[in-house]
C-alpha cells in the first residue's frame, strides 16, 4: 500500500477511535463513577445521530427536516434529545437497583431501533438518512479527512476537559459515595435518585455528541449502523479494558480497543496464510472477531478488572495543621 | 371474536416458550443473584444443536431434542465453571457484564459454526388443522405440551426432592442455607443444569415454531426478563403465569397496534411491574 492509502487509513482509524472515545467518556460518567449499568448505549447514540441528521440536511420529502442548521447547532440538538430520553428512562428505572437498569436499558435501545425503522416520516425507516452535510465541505481528499478528526480532537478534548472537572467535583464524590454504598448517602440527607438521574442525563448527553460526529463522519446513517454490538459492547470493552472511572483509561481503550477491533481481520488473514486458523473461519472472519472480543473482556474481567489504568480517586483536601 | 381466540392461542404458544426462558432466568437471579444475559443465545445454542441431531445425523426430533438439552445443559455448566465462578466474589454487576460477553461469544460460535443464515428443521409446509374456524398447527401441541411436562417435571423436582428443597432454601436465604450445609456449589451446578435443559427446550420450540436464526434468542431476552420479573424474581412459578400474560399481550396488542412494536409491549408490562409493585406477582425479591 502507498504512503497516502496508510494516512488516510490513518485518519479515518483516529477519528473513529475519537467517536468511541467521547462515547466512552460518556459511559464512564454513568458506569465509572456511579456504577449504572446502561445495555442501551446503541439507542443513545442512535438518537444523537439521528437529531443531528435531521437538523443539518437540507430539506427533504423522505423524513422530517431536513432543517438545514449550522453542524454546531445539530451537535447541540443531539445532545438535548439524547438528554431528553435519558431523563425520561432515568425518572422510571432508576430508582431500581442497577441490574433493573441494564434490563430496562436493553428494551430502550430496542424500542427506539424499531422506531426508527418504522417510523418513515420522521427517519425514512430503513433506507436511512443519506447526504448528511460535512462541516468542512470546501475541503477535498484528505484535507477534508483531517479537517474533521482535528475537529473530533477538539470535541474529544473537550469533553475529557467536562468530565474531568466534574469527577473532581462534590457532585462525583456523591456519585462516588451511591456507587459504594448508597444507604450511607440516604441517612447523610441526599436525595440518591436525583444524583443518579444527573449523572445518567449527563452520561447520555454525551453519547449523543458522539452520535452526531458519527453522523457527520460518515454521511449516510440508517438504523443498521446501530446495533448492539457497534454500539454498546465496543464502547464496554473500550471502557473496562482502558480503566472503569479512569478518564483517560476510556480515551486509551477506545484507541487501544478500536485497534484490536480493526486489526483482528488481517491478523486473521495471516494466521490463515500461514495455516493456523482453517479456511472455513477465515470466511466468517467478522464472527471470529466478536468472540475474540467477547473473550478479552472476559480475560480482562477475571485477570485485571481494574483496566490498564486504574481509577484513582482525588485525594480528600488537606486540612490545614492547626484545624485540628 | 375469532380473530381474539386466535390471538389468545398464538400467545399462550408464545408464552409457554418464554416462560421456559424465564424460570432459567429467574433461578438464576434467585440463587446467583445476577440477571444472567447470556441466556437468550444459550436459547440459540439448544436450537441449533437440535439441528445438528435432526439435519446432520438424521436423528427423529424426539432424540435430538434430547441431545441437544444435554449438550446445552453441559455447555451452561462448562462456562460457570471456566467463567461465572472465577467472578463469584466480585460484584454481581461484574458477572452480568460477563454474561453480555458469554452471549456474544456464544452468538458468534452459532454464526462461525452454521452460518449467518436461517435454518429449517424441516423442510415442507404443516398442514394447519382447522377447528371452528381457528387455526392450530400441530407442532403447537408439541411445544405446549413439551413445555407443560417440563414445568411439571421441574414443580416435582424442587417440591419433593431434597436438592429442589435445598435450591429454594437458597434461593430464600443463602447464608442460612450454607450455615445450615447446604452445599451450595452443588446447588449452584444443578441450577445450570436445570436452566441449560429449559433454556434448550425453549430454543428448539421457538425454532419449531418459526426458524432457527443467530439471533432469535437474543431477541426474545426482553420478553423473559419481563416475565421473571413480572412473576417475581426467584419464583419460578411466577415467571410462568409472568411468561403467559406477557406472550398473550404482545399477541393481542397487535389488535391495536402495528406488530413492529411487539417487543415494546413486555417493556410496558415490565416497567408498569417495576413501578406498581417492584416484587412482581407472586412477592419474589426486589434487587
Amino acid at each position: 500500500m502507498e504512503f497516502a492509502g496508510v494516512f488516510s487509513y490513518l485518519v479515518f482509524f483516529l477519528t473513529m477511535a475519537g467517536i468511541y472515545a467521547v462515547l466512552a467518556l460518556g459511559l464512564n460518567v454513568q458506569w465509572g463513577y456511579t456504577g449504572q449499568i446502561n445495555i442501551g448505549v446503541a439507542g443513545f447514540f442512535a438518537v444523537g445521530a439521528y437529531t443531528a441528521a435531521i437538523m443539518t440536511t437540507a430539506p427533504s420529502e423522505d423524513h422530517l427536516g431536513g432543517f438545514g442548521l449550522p453542524f454546531v447547532v445539530g451537535l447541540v440538538a443531539a445532545m438535548i434529545a439524547s438528554g431528553i430520553v435519558a431523563l425520561a428512562v432515568g425518572l422510571i428505572t432508576l430508582k431500581l437497583r442497577s441490574d433493573y437498569l441494564a434490563i430496562a436499558t436493553i428494551g430502550i435501545a430496542e424500542i427506539l431501533r424499531l422506531f426508527l425503522k418504522n417510523e418513515q416520516w420522521l427517519t425514512n425507516g430503513v433506507r436511512g438518512i443519506p447526504s448528511i452535510p460535512n462541516p468542512l465541505e470546501g475541503l477535498t481528499g484528505i484535507g477534508l479527512g483531517l479537517g474533521y478528526l482535528a475537529i473530533v480532537i477538539v470535541l474529544v478534548v473537550l469533553t475529557y476537559w467536562a468530565v474531568e472537572r466534574l469527577y473532581r467535583s462534590p457532585w462525583a464524590r456523591v456519585l462516588r459515595a451511591i456507587r459504594a454504598n448508597e444507604d450511607a448517602v440516604t441517612a447523610a440527607g441526599k436525595s440518591v435518585l436525583r444524583f443518579r438521574v444527573e449523572a445518567f442525563v449527563t452520561g447520555s448527553m454525551f453519547m449523543g455528541l458522539a452520535g452526531a460526529l458519527y453522523a457527520h463522519n460518515s454521511g449516510f446513517i440508517s438504523p443498521e449502523a446501530f446495533t448492539p454490538m457497534f454500539g454498546t459492547f465496543l464502547p464496554w470493552v473500550m471502557l473496562i479494558a482502558g480503566g472503569s472511572g479512569n478518564n483517560r483509561g476510556a480515551i486509551l481503550g477506545a484507541v487501544v480497543i478500536w485497534g484490536v477491533w480493526t486489526m483482528t481481520p488481517t491478523l486473521i488473514d495471516l494466521l490463515n496464510n500461514i495455516g493456523i486458523v482453517p479456511a472455513f473461519l477465515a470466511e466468517r472472519a467478522s464472527f471470529l472477531r466478536i468472540f475474540l472480543i467477547g473473550l478479552l473482556l472476559e480475560i480482562i474481567l477475571v485477570t485485571r478488572p481494574q483496566g490498564i489504568l486504574p481509577e484513582r480517586p482525588p485525594r480528600p483536601i488537606d486540612l490545614p495543621a492547626d484545624s485540628g | 371474536m375469532i380473530d381474539i381466540v386466535q390471538l389468545l392461542i398464538y400467545g399462550i404458544v408464545l408464552g409457554s416458550i418464554i416462560a421456559l426462558g424465564a424460570i432459567g432466568v429467574s433461578l438464576i437471579f434467585g440463587i446467583l443473584r445476577f440477571a444472567h444475559f447470556a441466556h437468550g443465545d444459550l436459547m440459540t445454542l439448544g436450537a441449533y444443536f437440535a439441528l445438528v441431531g435432526v439435519a446432520g445425523m438424521n436423528l427423529p426430533m424426539f432424540f435430538a431434542f434430547l441431545l441437544a438439552i444435554a449438550a446445552t445443559a453441559a455447555v451452561s455448566i462448562g462456562i460457570d465453571r471456566v467463567l461465572y465462578r472465577r467472578l463469584r466474589r466480585s460484584h454481581p454487576i461484574i458477572l452480568l457484564i460477563s454474561s453480555v460477553g458469554v452471549a456474544l461469544m456464544l452468538r458468534s460460535l452459532v454464526q462461525m459454526i452454521w452460518g449467518p443464515d436461517n435454518k429449517i428443521y424441516q423442510a415442507g409446509v404443516q398442514m394447519p388443522w382447522i377447528v371452528g374456524g381457528l387455526r392450530f398447527k400441530p407442532d403447537w401441541v408439541m411445544i405446549v405440551g413439551g413445555a407443560a411436562a417440563l414445568m411439571i417435571l421441574l414443580h416435582l423436582f424442587l417440591q419433593r426432592t431434597r436438592l429442589g428443597k435445598a435450591m429454594r432454601a437458597m434461593s430464600d436465604n443463602a447464608d442460612l442455607a450454607r450455615v445450615s450445609g447446604i452445599d451450595t456449589e452443588k446447588v449452584v451446578i444443578w441450577t445450570w443444569l436445570i436452566a441449560g435443559v429449559l433454556a434448550a427446550a425453549a430454543g428448539i420450540f421457538l425454532g419449531m415454531d418459526t426458524r432457527l436464526h443467530p439471533i432469535m434468542g437474543w431477541k426474545l431476552l426482553l420478553p423473559v426478563f419481563a416475565a421473571a420479573i413480572f412473576g417475581g424474581i426467584g419464583k419460578p412459578y411466577g415467571a410462568i403465569v409472568g411468561a403467559l400474560i406477557i406472550g398473550i399481550a404482545q399477541e393481542m396488542s397487535t389488535l391495536v397496534i402495528s406488530p413492529a412494536y411487539k417487543p415494546a409491549v413486555a417493556f410496558a408490562l415490565m416497567v408498569l411491574m417495576l413501578i406498581w409493585r417492584p416484587t412482581g406477582l407472586f412477592r419474589g425479591k426486589v434487587l
